[in-house]
């Protein structure tokens, strides 16, 4: 297919640009087949807007005689006006962009034609790889060990291929183990608490069944990650009840007769349709231009989007909380264990592991408790707040969990060597980006659709010093400890960064994060001045002393 | 009394044994644990409610609610002696005469002359003369010498130069309580000015001809505008309501170029109660996301707090951008109208956005144009139903503003929060009293203590880091977002949860910031003396090099030069101080001196409000102000209890 059949009216003079907190301005649009370029020539600040298609989330069109004004919303949660003159090249681009914002063919993604324009330094394709974490992981214990056995996707389809289990569990019983979960997802490690030795699993609903079906090489799977005499805890994400009803469809959850050496907790976390709602609320009210407090206060309440911060956060910390100071081993899951699962078990991680709060250890953790552990980023974040369309499949769960990583962030804001532009910037690349890093649904349709090869990843891009640079927190020091957040009400706020981001001029606040910088730079330039001179003053003097004697 | 258990709001295993003992001033709990014997005190005059729950087996619950918010839950094992310390506490907590109150007892050991110079500190003659008058216009009045016109208001008032004696006493005449048109702040720039006064005496159709002159006169003085706002600020069905009562609001068409405009701020007992709402939330259990965003909204407070942002945006506004004059009046003119005339003053006016600055706008705006602080903050025991948060609400519209604009204030949160403990504490004599007349009878200055001298000698824990005097933010007019989608206005957890350390961010930004600075500082200064020996050893090896046969000589004197400045700092020295320094390293699990650092300065700044109250908090408490979050410590233990109960119960 030709993107430029779907162009009839590629580039229109005199539009005009409206965006909130700034002037409107004149300037051409043109329509390629990825962006949408808006450039002004003014004199005095000529200026460009380059808009991915895939970002655009809906598209509305009026008219005031032959002037057509188009609105764009886009996934960013941005929303700009475009009044365009010509009741026709109007009708055009508008229908263009509605086309060639939904093309449902993956292959015709921006990223298959990206060309970077900057030197690949590192591939991100290959900056984490499992058998690097298992090589930190062997150091410490030999417990553990990698296993292939989904190498051709075969046992689980949303699994990698390299996963790492309990050493004394052999792949034919992971075989079996995976017949008993939902989806194959058996149970993987997760993370390994240095600490104390103990560890973290996730994996899906144990299929149990209304007639209590067990499976013994499961049993012993987990089983096997206890010290004698200690119990475990398995998290379920679910209500008692849902995990019920689940029986009949199939699914269940570990009985006590059967696990007896576990304790169950569920943790209810919603998901799906009922956080979509949420989202688009919480949009709906952030947009909402009234003055009036109340009504802010009431809309934000009944958006319901911080109590789901509030639950997802306590379950995160019962399970760090388990693991850290009941010194007990936690099995996560919930239905599938491809989306309340993963935030409860990557944000357990924040706040046991300094490592995950560094950059390219939050990078690691995006790729091995996301990408790998295959949430379905291409459904889940096909359409943003703004969509009409209403999918089943569309949540913003990897949005719940940065928002929630910045909420621990801003209770501790000197233990992150990013910032949150770092977490706003994976936002926006989950939901539209030139890279191909959050492409598919899991690693199986990654490697059929060839990403490593026909893609650039977004670590590759990222992790070039002058990316560094924009994202690393001038405050950070490395901070050893657990760090436990607190999540009472008072203790939580909307995230401004993302929720208010093109509402709120942001002038004052870009000042005070350019004061917080120099600060922090001249001290360090001091240091190194005034050490300089010591070093030089103590040669001197030994110089002195030398002609002295 | 002995055996007493202090429990903690979050989980009941937390709670504490010691001893509580009742002083003439304070409540003190000690803890029998043998190291620490922690401390806990409470000044009686923070105390706002004392409350007896029915007896449990483990002895008599006794609950006291601090002015400060902060809440002290004892168990008593006596009933009989949870009866005498409840009695008297509700006596020691209600004083009836000015002279049982602390600030007569307080003595922070300085001689008659530091006093006295404290309380010169901050002068509003001077004030006026910053700001431009008198002049032309503008004039100081004499009228209200022996407090003869007005007993509620300053003896030095600013008034516009054409409005005689006559006009201002027959002016005073139709106003509440006298309390006649006067100046409040003047904008040199543009000569708009905002005047403040009570509302006028009009009922349904009276007029008074010298208070029209009077409004005409502050047009006048104007000469760039010809017409002024009068902003009542009041809503309008309460105003209409006055006017049964033979007061009211200025008919548009007995003055001459007026513009009336109404701003609607709740009185006194609407944020009363807004404010017992909001507590009530603060102090739920454990409540849900919802309980507490539905509870914050039905409390209305930040409803309040918004209105009166808005109404010193509105002055603002027509001051700067119109360059009109405003008269402000609500009914009385003390509450309402300070809250407005200071918000629009420290939007206007950058000198107010400065610790100094601030002291001095609260001084004019608050303390001598006769905010009643007496009745507000009940720091005698009077009519309940006088009591209100009205320079609360200030202090946190500062406070929302300090969000909006991070670098435009030169002063930090605990600033407001340490100048709103002292509003209650009555340690200082600032504060005591309705008015300027009552505070000169009691001799306040000679017989207390100035709470500005003392916040100014301990200015570098104020300090707000991110401030730089030559900033854009500094200079010149705020223009805040007003609405909620642009700006969010937040709850104050600082404030209202102060004493909940465990809710607050572990790391602060402010004291990490400050740590650097002050170590940039102390790096400046090394790299002055390295770069001075530096220069003195290269003048004296060149000398060395190019006069060899006085090298002898040279080198003695050089060399006693050395010696002495060794003495001085050698490097040896200088790795001490660097030592010292790492006030920062938010490595939290070394012992560093971080922590002792901060510890120091704040015990250094505040001894009397760390003794009053923070004694509580501690070492667990400085440690979660302290950048380095020395923080997680205290964290791991108090987050682990008190968050556990909170995971647990969800």
């Amino acid at each position: 297919m030709e993107f430029a059949e779907l162009i009839k009216t590629p580039r229109a003079d005199n539009v005009v640009l409206h965006r909130p907190f700034h002037q409107a301005v004149e300037g051409t649009l043109c329509l390629t087949g990825h962006h949408l370029i808006f450039s002004s020539r003014r004199q005095d600040n000529a200026e460009e807007l380059w808009l991915l298609h895939s970002n655009i989330d809906s598209i509305e069109k009026r008219f005031v005689g032959s002037l057509g004004t188009i609105v764009i919303k886009c996934k960013d949660l941005r929303i700009i006006q475009l009044d365009i003159p010509g009741m026709e090249e109007c009708l055009n681009i508008a229908s263009s962009i509605e086309v060639l914002s939904t093309l449902d063919s993956v292959t015709l993604m921006y990223p298959f034609f990206y060309r970077p324009m900057f030197e690949v330094l590192e591939d991100g394709w290959s900056s984490f790889l499992l058998e690097q974490e298992f090589e930190l992981l062997s150091s410490v214990t030999n417990e553990w060990r990698l296993s292939y056995v989904n190498k051709e996707f075969s046992v689980c389809p949303s699994y990698p291929p390299v996963v790492i289990v309990p050493k004394s569990i052999d792949d034919e019983a992971l075989r079996k183990v995976a017949l008993f979960r939902h989806g194959g997802r058996f149970p993987v490690l997760s993370y390994y608490h240095q600490k104390n030795g103990m560890a973290m699993m996730r994996s899906s609903q144990p299929l149990t069944g209304t007639n209590g079906r067990r499976c013994k090489e499961d049993e012993k799977l987990i089983n096997s990650t206890l010290r004698s005499g200690r119990r475990g805890f398995v998290i379920d994400t679910r209500p008692l009840t849902v995990a019920q009803q689940a029986r009949a469809k199939g699914g269940g959850f570990e009985q006590e007769v059967h696990y007896p050496q576990w304790r169950r907790i569920h943790k209810y976390i919603e998901r799906f349709n009922i956080l979509q709602e949420s989202f688009i609320k919480l949009v709906e009210a952030c947009n909402d231009q009234s003055h009036n407090m109340d009504r802010w206060l009431s809309k934000l309440e009944a958006s319901n989007w911080l109590t789901h911060i509030k639950e997802l956060l306590t379950a995160a910390c019962l399970a760090a909380q388990c693991i850290d100071r009941e010194g007990a081993s936690v099995l996560v899951h919930g239905s599938e264990g491809t989306d309340s699962t993963l935030q409860v078990t990557s944000l357990a991680q924040i706040i046991l592991d300094p490592r995950c709060r560094t950059i390219r250890g939050f990078e690691a953790l995006v790729v091995r408790e996301w990408l790998q552990a295959g949430h379905p980023f291409q459904q889940r974040c096909a359409q943003s707040a703004y969509s009409n369309s209403r999918q089943k499949w569309e949540a913003p769960v990897f949005l719940l969990f940065l928002e929630c990583v910045w909420q621990i962030h801003r209770q501790f804001p000197c233990s992150f060597e990013f910032t949150e532009q770092f977490l706003i910037m994976l936002f926006e690349h989950a939901y539209a980006s030139q890279f191909g890093t959050f492409l598919g649904n899991n690693e199986n349709e990654r490697a059929k659709l060839k990403l490593p090869q026909k893609t650039m990843s977004l670590w590759s891009w990222v992790n070039r010093p002058e990316e560094l640079s924009r994202f690393q927190n001038p405050l950070y020091e490395a901070n050893s400890l657990v760090i436990w957040p607190s999540v009472a009400p008072q203790s939580l706020q909307l995230w401004e960064g993302v929720f208010l981001r093109w509402n709120r001029p942001s002038k004052f606040l870009e000042e005070a994060e350019k004061e917080r910088i120099s600060i922090i730079t001249y001290n360090k330039e001091l240091q190194a001045r005034v050490n300089t001179l010591r070093r030089q003053l103590a040669e001197m003097e030994v110089t002195v002393e030398m002609l002295q004697e | 009394v002995e055996n007493v258990r202090l429990l903690d709001r979050f989980s009941s295993r937390r709670a504490v044994v010691g001893t509580l003992y009742l002083t003439a001033t304070h409540v003190i709990f000690v803890e029998n644990g043998s190291e620490t014997r922690k401390e806990t005190w409470v000044l009686h005059s923070q105390i706002s409610s004392i409350e007896k729950q029915a007896t449990t087996a483990t002895g008599c619950p006794l609950l006291i609610r601090c002015k400060n918010f902060q809440v002290i839950h004892l168990v008593i094992p006596q009933e009989r002696d949870c009866h005498d310390v409840y009695l008297s506490l509700i006596r020691l907590a209600r004083p009836v005469k000015y002279e049982e109150l602390y600030c007569f007892s307080f003595n922070p050991k300085l001689d008659k002359e530091e006093r006295e110079q404290g309380w010169k500190l901050v002068d509003l003659s001077e004030e006026y003369n910053r700001m431009g008058v008198p002049n032309n216009y503008w004039q100081i009045s004499d009228v209200n010498r022996d407090y003869g016109v007005c007993d509620s208001y300053p003896t030095e008032v600013y008034v516009p130069k054409s409005a005689t004696a006559h006009i201002i006493v027959g002016s005073s005449k139709f106003r509440s309580r006298r309390r006649f048109p006067a100046l409040s702040y003047y904008c040199k720039g543009n000569n708009a000015s905002i005047c403040r006064s009570s509302q006028p005496l009009s009922g349904f159709s009276a007029r008074c001809l010298e208070d029209e002159q009077m409004l005409q006169a502050i047009r006048k003085a104007n000469p760039g505008s010809d017409f002024i706002y009068v902003v009542d600020t009041r809503p309008k069905l309460n105003a209409m309501a006055n006017r049964a009562a033979g007061k009211g609001y200025e008919n548009e068409d007995n003055y001459s170029n007026i513009k009336f405009q109404f701003i609607g701020i709740e009185n006194i007992h609407v944020m009363r109660n807004s404010l017992q709402k909001m507590l009530e939330v603060c102090e739920l259990k454990s409540p849900s996301m919802s309980d507490f965003l539905w509870g914050l909204e039905n409390s209305g407070w930040l409803k309040h707090i918004k209105a009166i942002m808005d109404a010193g945006i509105f002055i603002a506004k027509a001051v700067a951008e119109e360059g009109v004059s405003v008269l402000v009046h609500c009914s009385d003119g003390w509450d309402r109208t300070a809250q407005v005339c200071s918000v629009a003053s420290l939007l206007l006016d950058p000198y107010y956005r400065t610790m100094k600055g601030f002291m001095v706008l609260i001084e004019k705006d608050w303390v001598s144009f006769g905010h009643k602080f007496n009745h507000r903050y009940g720091n005698l025991d009077g009519d309940p139903k006088e009591i209100s948060p009205v320079i609360d609400q200030f202090l946190e519209c500062v406070w929302q503003l300090m969000e909006q604009f991070p670098c435009a204030f030169e002063f930090n949160e605990r600033f407001l929060i340490h100048i709103q403990h002292h509003i209650y504490s009555c340690q200082f004599g600032n504060f005591l009293c309705n008015s300027q007349k009552e505070r000169r009878e009691l001799k306040i200055k000679e017989r207390t203590y100035s709470l500005w001298a003392h916040l100014w000698k301990n200015r570098a824990d104020y300090l707000n880091p991110l401030y730089r005097s030559d900033h854009s933010q500094t200079q010149g007019t705020l223009h805040p977002q007003i609405a909620p989608c642009n700006f969010l206005y937040k709850f104050w957890s600082g404030m209202y949860n102060r004493f909940e350390k465990g809710l607050h961010p572990r790391q602060s930004v402010t004291d990490y910031l400050m740590a650097v600075k002050e170590e940039t500082q102390q790096l400046e200064e090394e790299l002055e003396v390295l770069q001075e020996r530096l220069a003195n050893l290269q003048k004296s090896q060149s000398g060395n090099n190019k006069v060899k046969s006085k090298q002898q000589d040279r080198s003695k004197q050089f060399g006693l030069y050395t010696s002495n400045n060794s003495l001085a700092n050698t490097p040896q020295e200088y790795s001490n101080d660097l030592k010292s320094f790492p006030s920062r390293s938010p490595s939290q699990g070394d012992e560093d001196s971080a922590l002792i650092l901060t510890q120091d300065n704040l015990k250094s700044s505040d001894p009397d409000l760390s003794a009053n109250s923070d004694q509580e908090s501690g070492v667990e408490d400085l440690s979660c102000r302290s950048p380095s979050g020395g923080g997680c410590l205290p964290s791991e233990d108090s987050g682990k209890d008190s968050d556990e109960a909170v995971f647990l119960a969800g």
